[in-house]
């Protein structure tokens, strides 16, 4: 180790765990770049009243399938709608997909996780079995089967993504519970006669943490695309509001009449994907201290 | 290795009979009488009558899956609403053209990805290992329906190389069956080379700097062949594995890939069943993925078995 590492060690000593990992973070060009268009997202999808030129479902039948211009930006759709007015509107759609459904996943698997790998024994082998037979099944083919059958539309979309991604969380909580459970400060908390659920939520919890919070972000970025798949397919967000996966449905249609509409709505999922990659993967070399 | 074996066949199991549970369950989501919304848009009672009695509707959940189960065992997957053909012919039909494009798929990963991480492993932090990093995050960020769409763009509507759908069976013409699959296999391809390179680069780094592969260098022996014949030989075993799970992966992609370039295969079928609300064939679908998932997975887990040798016992 050299002098320079010690240094750093000796002042990483005193300070809190997330203000070294936020430190780390802000170090991370790319993960700063990523965290910045995020937040350009989010700020465009809850201004979209303000900033969208026009009515994302109004039809212009004079104006139907109009090349980009100074009053079209990026053009118009087989509609004759705005093509940019529907994309800040369909950021909605996607922002919300990558949250809900990741959030619904967090809510059922952490849990599921953490009662695994604390109990152990038949309860382990029974949820781990469970969560097997669902990571057997490819991840968007079980979205579109979950959405099929209940319905299509956004909501039932993301409750299809969020159920697909449960297992991934579930494993990873457990595993994650499984490293510390035997570490000293969990046994001095159990031999003071704690109760199991203060010992999971209080001393477990936070300690397994930062792994799901990396692999959060990360499966925003997968459940966005996976919105965008299932809309595409038909199985998401349903005509006439604006999502970028039916966007570019529509546009597969016209492809050599209207090249632009199929151009923008996959320049939009790609950029938010990459920048919540981008984040994910700063995150984790930020949070995970042997990658220092 | 007996007894790891043994163990991992015991894993699968019970995760086959939660598979065909939760393929089974998918069914109870149908919102009110699954008869009535089996039978489709007519809903024609003698047709509803039909569907209660051979699904067993009317009898208790339980004895429904039982009977279910009966039935996939003996390879009866029920039979196609729309087409009215048993769903283990349509999913046999469907399966060769989805292999073919997978197959293409694989080996144009394995071309792009091996090389791609063998060098980002041997020149790290260098310029090529940037490159081929940020290369496999395009990878991950792109989504495959629309580089397939920009690849129509080009290709097929502005070039008119290739053309932009359909599919040509290879004992028809092999060349107009490898021109309509290379643009979709290069899509499917993309996305499984990005997670191949990045396994490789550091499975790579991780047996580069190992005491065997010092001591081949300190042999004298040339870079090339310590890389390619000492150290690639032993990063390729958990390449291999890891890239066995990516198959639901490459499967998933290709229900989107089908779908763009319109080839009848495995995906197309069941977005087609989806919208016909032809839930057998969803079902059926499912339940054969799942069930090649964990076979593959099982061959991969004995493949390691075979070439690690602390498992060999």
């Amino acid at each position: 180790m050299t002098a320079n590492s010690l240094d750093a060690v000796s002042v990483d000593a005193g300070e809190r765990p997330w203000l070294i990992a936020l430190r780390r973070l802000i170090r991370r060009p790319g993960a700063l770049i990523g965290l910045a268009v995020v937040i350009f997202f989010i700020v465009l999808a809850l201004a979209a009243p303000l900033v969208s030129p026009y009515d994302p479902l109004a039809t212009d039948w004079r104006a139907v399938r109009k090349p980009p211009s100074a009053l079209h930006f990026f053009g118009t759709d087989d509609l004759g709608r705005d093509v940019l007015a529907r994309l800040i509107w369909g950021a909605r759609a996607s922002l919300m997909a990558g949250l809900v459904s990741v959030s619904i996943a967090l809510a059922v698997a952490v849990p599921l996780g953490l009662v695994s790998g604390y109990l152990g024994g038949a309860v382990d082998g029974l949820i781990m079995r469970m969560v097997d037979a669902m990571l057997a099944i490819p991840f968007l083919i079980l979205a579109i089967a979950l959405a099929a059958f209940l319905g299509p539309n956004l909501t039932n979309a993301m409750i299809a993504i969020g159920v697909a991604q449960t297992p991934i969380f579930t494993r990873l909580t457990r595993g994650q519970v499984l490293s510390v459970r035997h570490e000293d400060y969990i046994e001095a908390a159990r031999a003071v006669g704690n109760p199991h659920r203060r010992i999971l939520l209080r001393h477990i919890l936070p300690n397994v943490l930062a792994p799901i919070i990396v692999q959060a972000t990360l499966a925003i970025a997968g459940a966005i695309i996976a919105e965008a798949a299932l809309s595409f397919l038909g199985l998401g967000q349903q005509p006439p509001a604006p999502s970028w996966g039916s966007m570019l449905n529509t546009a597969s249609h016209f492809l050599s009449q209207a090249p632009w509409m199929a151009l923008w709505p996959g320049l939009a999922i790609f950029t938010l994907v990459l920048s919540f990659n981008l984040l994910g993967d700063g995150l984790r070399d930020a949070l995970d201290p042997r990658r220092n | 290795m007996a007894t790891f074996l043994l163990h991992r066949l015991a894993l699968a199991l019970p995760t086959l009979f939660f598979v065909s549970v939760l393929v089974f369950g998918l069914q109870q989501l149908l919102p009110g009488d699954a008869a009535l919304a089996l039978a489709g848009e007519e809903r024609d009672p003698a047709v509803v009558a039909f569907l209660r009695h051979k699904y067993h509707l009317d009898e208790p959940l339980p004895v429904r899956y039982v009977l279910w189960l009966k039935g996939v065992l003996a390879g009866d997957l029920g039979e196609s609403i729309r087409i009215k053909r048993p769903v283990r012919d349509l999913i046999l039909e469907k399966l060769p053209v989805t292999a073919e494009l997978a197959v293409l798929a694989i080996l144009i990963a394995l071309s792009i990805g091996l090389p791609m991480g063998i060098l980002a492993a041997v020149k790290n932090d260098s310029a090529v290992d940037y490159a081929a990093t940020m290369t496999a995050l395009w990878g991950r960020s792109i989504p495959n329906f629309w580089l397939g769409i920009l690849l129509i763009l080009l290709f097929s509507v502005e070039w008119g190389l290739l053309p932009a759908s359909g599919f040509v069976s290879p004992a028809e013409s092999l060349s107009r069956n490898l021109a309509t699959l290379i643009m979709p296999a290069f899509v499917l391809g993309n996305a499984l080379a990005a997670v191949l390179m990045r396994h490789t680069r550091s499975a790579m780094l991780e047996v580069l700097s190992a005491d065997y592969v010092r001591t081949a260098r300190a042999k004298g022996l040339s870079e090339a062949q310590v890389v390619l014949h000492h150290a690639l030989r032993n990063a390729l075993v958990p390449v291999i594995t890891l890239g066995a799970l990516e198959f639901g992966e490459l499967l998933s992609g290709a229900v989107l890939t089908e779908q763009v370039f319109t080839i009848p295969g495995f995906g197309k079928l069941i977005v087609d069943a989806v919208f016909n609300r032809d839930y057998a064939v969803v079902q059926g679908v499912v339940l054969c993925t799942a069930l090649a998932f964990i076979l593959l997975n099982l061959v991969a887990d004995f493949a390691y078995a075979l070439v690690n040798p602390r498992l060999r016992g």
